[in-house]
C-alpha cells in the first residue's frame, strides 16, 4: 500500500509516501532511528501488517519538520531515504 | 421577543431499518460506528446484509455520540446493543467508541464500504467528509492500495460548505442545485482557505453577484481543490464519491467535469460508507475469531 502523509496548501504539496508493501519484509526498520525529527513509527496497520508510518502529530507540519534535512542548496541525501533498504520512502518536495 | 434564527447549515438526521428482515437468531450481527468530526453513523449488518443505520451530528463527546448513533440505528428493530456480535469503531473518533471490539481507520473502512456500495470495479474513492478529504485507491476486494488524506484546513470539506450555507442563508441541502442554476459558470473564488473565501464571497455579494453565482463560484473552487488532491494519487476508473459532499450536486457535477469522468452512483446513502465498511470488517473479524474458537 502506498501511504501518503502530509498535506496540500496554498504554498504547495508536502507529502511523504511510504510503500508499505516493503515494510513487511524489513527487519531493521532503519527509517525510525535515522530520522532526526522522530517522524517515523512502526505500527500494525488495518490488515495486521507491521509497517512504517508518519506519526499523527507530524502529519500537518512535515514541511517544517523536514526543513533542517532540506537546505535550499547542496541538499544531502535525506537520512530517511538513505536508511531504507527497499527504497520505500519518497518525498514530494 | 426573541426571533428564532434559522440554522441553514443543519442537514437532516435520520435512521432506517429494513422491515422485511428478521434479525432474531441470525448467525452474525455486526456493526460499524463511524465517529466523524461533524457527523456520526452506525450501521448494523445481519449475516452480511445491510439491516439498519443512523446518521446524526457528532456531539461534543465522542463516546456519547457513538452510543446515541448505535441506539438510534437499533430503534424499533427489537435488537439491543448486546445482540451485536462484533463492533468496529472508525473515523476521527474511532478510539472513543466504548463498546467497539476493534478500531480501524476510516481509510480502510471507506474502501471496504465503497466496494459494497459501488461494486468490485471501483478503484478510486473520494471521501469528502466533514473536516477532511480522502483520496483512496483500492483493489477488487476493497483493500486499500494507495491513499492520501488532507485534513489541514476546512476548504473542500463539509464544514466549509456549512459555513458558506450559513453566510448565504441557503439551506445546505439546496446549495448544489442552486449553484447549478446559473446561466454562465463564474470563475471559482480564488481563495482556497474557508476564512478568506468567506470574505471574498461577502465582497462579491456587495458587488452585486447573485447568491446562486457565488455558490457556483464556491462549489467550483471546492471541486478544483479536490481535483488537485486526487491528481496526487491519480484517478483510476471506476470512480466514486462518498461522504456528505457526494450529495452536493454542485460540487459533484463540477468534479466530474474537471476529471472528465462520471462517478458511480449507489442505492446506499453516501454518508454511511465508513460505518458500512466497519460492519463488513466486523463480520470478517468475528468469523475469524469463531474459526479460531475464540
Ligand atoms: S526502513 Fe523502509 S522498508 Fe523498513 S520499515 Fe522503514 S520504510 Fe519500511
Ligand atoms: S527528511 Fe529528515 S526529518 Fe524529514 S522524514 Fe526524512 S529524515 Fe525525517
Amino acid at each position: 500500500m502506498k501511504a501518503n502523509y502530509g498535506y496540500l496548501d496554498g504554498s504547495g504539496e508536502y507529502f511523504i509516501t511510504i510503500d508499505t508493501d516493503h515494510c513487511t519484509e524489513c527487519t531493521e526498520h532503519g527509517c525510525v532511528a535515522a530520522c532526526p525529527a522522530g517522524l517515523f513509527e512502526i505500527i500494525v496497520d488495518d490488515y495486521d501488517d507491521e509497517v512504517a508510518a508518519i506519526k499523527e502529530e507530524h502529519r500537518k507540519k512535515v514541511k517544517y519538520d523536514c526543513g533542517p534535512c532540506k537546505p535550499v542548496t547542496d541538499r544531502p541525501p535525506l537520512p530517511c531515504i538513505a536508511a531504507c533498504p527497499a527504497d520505500a520512502i519518497t518525498h514530494s518536495w | 421577543m426573541t426571533t428564532a434564527t434559522k440554522e441553514y447549515w443543519r442537514w437532516k438526521e435520520y435512521n432506517w431499518h429494513d422491515e422485511t428482515m428478521d434479525p432474531k437468531g441470525a448467525d452474525t450481527i455486526t456493526a460499524g460506528v463511524d465517529i466523524g468530526s461533524v457527523s456520526s453513523q452506525a450501521v448494523v449488518m445481519v449475516n452480511g446484509e445491510l439491516y439498519a443505520y443512523s446518521n446524526m451530528r457528532t456531539g461534543s463527546d465522542s463516546p456519547d455520540s457513538a452510543r446515541k448513533a448505535m441506539n438510534w440505528a437499533l430503534e424499533g428493530t427489537g435488537l439491543k446493543p448486546d445482540d451485536i456480535h462484533y463492533t468496529v469503531g472508525t473515523g476521527y473518533g474511532r478510539v472513543n467508541v466504548p463498546f467497539a471490539d476493534r478500531a480501524i481507520t476510516e481509510i480502510a473502512c471507506h474502501a471496504r464500504g465503497g466496494n459494497m456500495m459501488y461494486g468490485s470495479t471501483v478503484r478510486t474513492i473520494l471521501d469528502m467528509g466533514g473536516q477532511d478529504c480522502k483520496a483512496i485507491h483500492c483493489d477488487e476486494r476493497g483493500k486499500v492500495t494507495n491513499f492520501l488524506m488532507n485534513d489541514k484546513c476546512a476548504a473542500g470539506t463539509g464544514r466549509g460548505m456549512e459555513v458558506f450555507a450559513d453566510l448565504l442563508n441557503v439551506s445546505i441541502e439546496d446549495v448544489g442545485d442552486l449553484s447549478l442554476a446559473v446561466d454562465e459558470e463564474p470563475p471559482p473564488v480564488s481563495s482556497t482557505c474557508v476564512v478568506f473565501a468567506k470574505s471574498e464571497a461577502s465582497s462579491l455579494l456587495r458587488e452585486g453577484w447573485s447568491t446562486n453565482r457565488v455558490l457556483a463560484a464556491y462549489c467550483s473552487a471546492m471541486a478544483h481543490r479536490v481535483v488537485s488532491l486526487l491528481e496526487r494519487i491519480g484517478v483510476e476508473k471506476d470512480f466514486a464519491i462518498t461522504g456528505g459532499i457526494a450529495k452536493n450536486s454542485g460540487v459533484a457535477t463540477r468534479l466530474e467535469k474537471e476529471l472528465n469522468l462520471v462517478s458511480l452512483k449507489s442505492k446506499y446513502d453516501t454518508q454511511i460508507a465508513g460505518a458500512l465498511g466497519g460492519a463488513l470488517f466486523a463480520k470478517a473479524l468475528v468469523e475469524k475469531q469463531r474459526k479460531k474458537g475464540g
